[in-house]
């Protein structure tokens, strides 16, 4: 009864705090303090920075529901998954993840009440999810697609934060940033090693100016999209004559989970069976999922990344 | 002036208009095959066209394969749709007596686009270039048959305006389907969107073997009732008092068009604006007749679409832009542009 009370009372009061910390007065203590007492347990209230602003969290939250497949992957990552108790029906890792069928894409709020969440995390909002929730008392965070690299760390930091993992999430994200450094400083490709990166069998590629993009421009290597310029939102359909012409030296498959790509297929397409990437078999097959989320696996994607573009260079050699 | 004149300046004009349309295609063709995002010697394209395909001194392998593999049949796509479509939307304007019908009028768009969804969502994953065409075929000459037989049957009517309503509501019941598929099947959505946005950026001579067969049995039927289609425009008794068939006549025109919508859409995804803007353009040119206006819509629309996709592929290069955005957006003002010449002419 009295737990219950106390529930009662939060969902009262959670859109009053909440309203009363995105004031952001001056003795609200500054976020990056508030984790650093030794007992994390102690720590609540946080205030957090999601990316339609500041939310805070009273009590460590207990019944989270997951709407990002890249925030789940972040949770279970710092060791907050036994506080997730759904997420979407996207979210397909790690393979323990409570998977149900509410939707990220065309979320109802009315399901996921039904969860009693005490914290909801999304990455996009299609109308007004964050406010319906908080509407309902329930703490809504928003955690939309990285943009760069320190974004992506910091929303896992974020999430520490948010769940009483402050540590294991500073400590993850050290761990990637040393790996990601190692990586990095290994790559050595050729210059001028080009490659061709398949969001879909339409030809729709990623430019530099991506989150994805990037990983590839910090190994030094060229794509081939760069060439349409800005202005195309960072996603052009790029022209298949122009793929032909290009002849890049890799071909990075990541729609191999939405369409079925494989070396096999694209090896079929007009005039493809020419492509030295085709033919050297420096086509490379991504999974769609790691390729398209900002969460903890980007390292192991940068790592095959890397490898893939060694043995191209074996290859040409 | 009398009769004979005037009908007299009416055939010259037909013929005029033809020769003009043959020319533009002439063109159209030309331009398609020479420009393009890669740059490959005008000469040297043409000495490959001349010589059927044989790579000429100075043209690398490379560019060989472009032309032969990727341009060429793109314009020969672009053609067959172009041409398909505007004969489609000008045959279906005169059996159903109505200026704004076009080719997806009677449930072809919703029902390619469910097939396209199913095949996406439920059919193996690897051979998508073949199983959505396909559906997409199959699901356009469905959704037609259902709202023919329901605006025959359930509706009672053999006016038009009962078929039309049939396919109305054809349309709203298939896509509904469509969406509650995707919905289920969200991370199929982006893969049948680009369909749906049209996809001659993936063309290649699999899509012309797909589609030439119905293109030419539908165009060809569509060519040879062209005479009995003045005759029903002007409305079913008349055209009864005639000795007409209507209603069977009506029928092998709409399986006609529906055929040639359905490869169409097969093979290009939906493309607006070409059904409705060429047939009127050609009838502001040459009068309403249809012996004039099917052909020449057939001739300026494969013409139209084989530009407008040199468009797609050169405006913003490297990258494409969606070929049914370009139809809009050229053909509209184009469109006005022709009405208003018109109006000053008149």
């Amino acid at each position: 009864m009295g737990k219950r009370l106390s529930i009662v009372v939060a969902l009262v009061l959670a859109p009053s705090l909440a309203a009363c910390g995105s004031n952001g007065g001056s003795d609200d203590p500054p976020a990056g303090n508030v984790a650093s007492p030794p007992s994390e347990r102690s720590s609540f209230p946080v205030t957090v920075e999601g990316t339609s602003g500041q939310v805070t969290i009273d009590d460590r939250p207990e019944r989270i529901v997951s709407l990002s497949p890249t925030a789940t992957e972040d949770l279970f990552a710092i060791g907050a998954g036994e506080q997730v108790i759904a997420v979407d029906d996207q979210s397909n890792f790690p393979p323990e993840a409570p998977a149900t069928e509410l939707s990220g894409f065309e979320p109802n709020v009315e399901a996921i009440a039904g969860f009693e969440p005490d914290l909801v995390v999304f990455a996009t909002d299609p109308g007004d999810l964050g406010s319906s929730l908080e509407g309902l008392g329930i703490t809504a965070l928003q955690l939309d697609a990285a943009p760069t690299l320190e974004v992506a760390y910091e929303q896992i930091e974020q999430l520490g934060l948010a769940t009483g993992h402050a540590d294991e999430a500073r400590a993850l994200v050290d761990d990637m940033r040393s790996e990601i450094e190692g990586l990095v400083n290994a790559a050595d490709p050729a210059p001028g090693t080009s490659f061709y990166y398949e969001l879909d069998d339409t030809l729709y590629s990623v430019t530099s100016e991506t989150f994805i993009g990037q990983l590839f421009e910090m190994l030094g290597l060229e794509n081939i999209a760069d060439e349409v310029g800005t202005g195309s939102g960072g996603y052009p359909q790029l022209s298949a004559e122009y793929i032909l012409a290009s002849d890049p030296d890799l071909i990075f498959l990541a729609d191999t989970k939405c369409c079925g790509q494989s070396l096999e297929t694209v090896s079929r397409r007009p005039g493809w069976h020419e492509l030295s990437a085709v033919t050297g078999g420096d086509v490379v097959p991504l999974n769609d999922d790691v390729a398209s989320r900002w969460g903890p696996r980007i390292v192991d994607l940068l790592g095959r990344i890397a490898k893939a573009a060694d043995s191209a260079e074996a290859n040409a050699a | 002036m009398t009769d004979q004149d005037a009908a007299d300046r009416r055939v010259s004009a037909g013929t005029r208009a033809t020769v003009l349309g043959v020319a533009v295609l002439v063109v159209a063709v030309l331009v398609g095959v020479l420009v393009g995002p890669v740059r490959i010697g005008a000469a040297n394209v043409l000495r490959w066209l001349v010589s059927f395909g044989d790579a000429p001194q100075g043209m690398s392998e490379q560019q060989a394969l472009i032309l032969a593999d990727l341009r060429l049949p793109r314009v020969v796509v672009a053609g067959l749709v172009g041409a398909s479509l505007a004969a489609s939307g000008a045959a279906y304007q005169a059996v159903f007596r109505n200026p704004l019908a076009d080719p997806y009028l009677l449930g072809a768009a919703a029902g390619a686009g469910l097939g396209a969804t199913i095949a996406v969502a439920y059919g193996p994953s690897d051979a998508t270039e073949l199983t959505v065409p396909v559906s997409a075929f199959v699901g356009a000459l469905v959704g037609v048959g259902l709202a023919y037989g329901l605006g025959r049957s359930t509706l009672g009517g053999r006016s038009t305006a009962s078929l039309v309503l049939a396919g109305v509501a054809v349309a709203s019941f298939l896509t509904a389907v469509q969406t509650f598929l995707q919905q289920q099947r969200s991370e199929t959505l982006r893969q049948v969107y680009t369909w749906i946005l049209g996809r001659l950026g993936t063309t290649g001579w699999d899509d012309v073997r797909l589609a030439l067969p119905s293109v030419v049995l539908a165009l060809g039927t569509m060519w040879a009732v062209r005479r009995l289609l003045d005759v029903i425009e002007v409305g079913d008794v008349e055209a009864r008092s005639l000795g007409l068939h209507v209603a069977r006549l009506r029928l092998v025109v709409v399986i006609a068009a529906s055929l040639a919508t359905a490869a169409a859409v097969a093979v290009a995804g939906l493309i607006g604006f070409v059904g409705l803007i060429i047939p009127h353009t050609v009838r502001l040119m040459v009068g309403g007749s249809y012996r004039s206006v099917l052909p020449l819509s057939m001739l300026f629309g494969a013409s139209f679409l084989i530009l407008v996709d040199t468009l797609a592929r050169t405006v913003v290069a490297p990258a494409e832009i969606p070929i049914g955005v370009i139809t809009a957006f050229v053909g509209a003002p184009f469109f006005i542009a022709v009405l208003r010449r018109n109006r000053r002419a008149a």
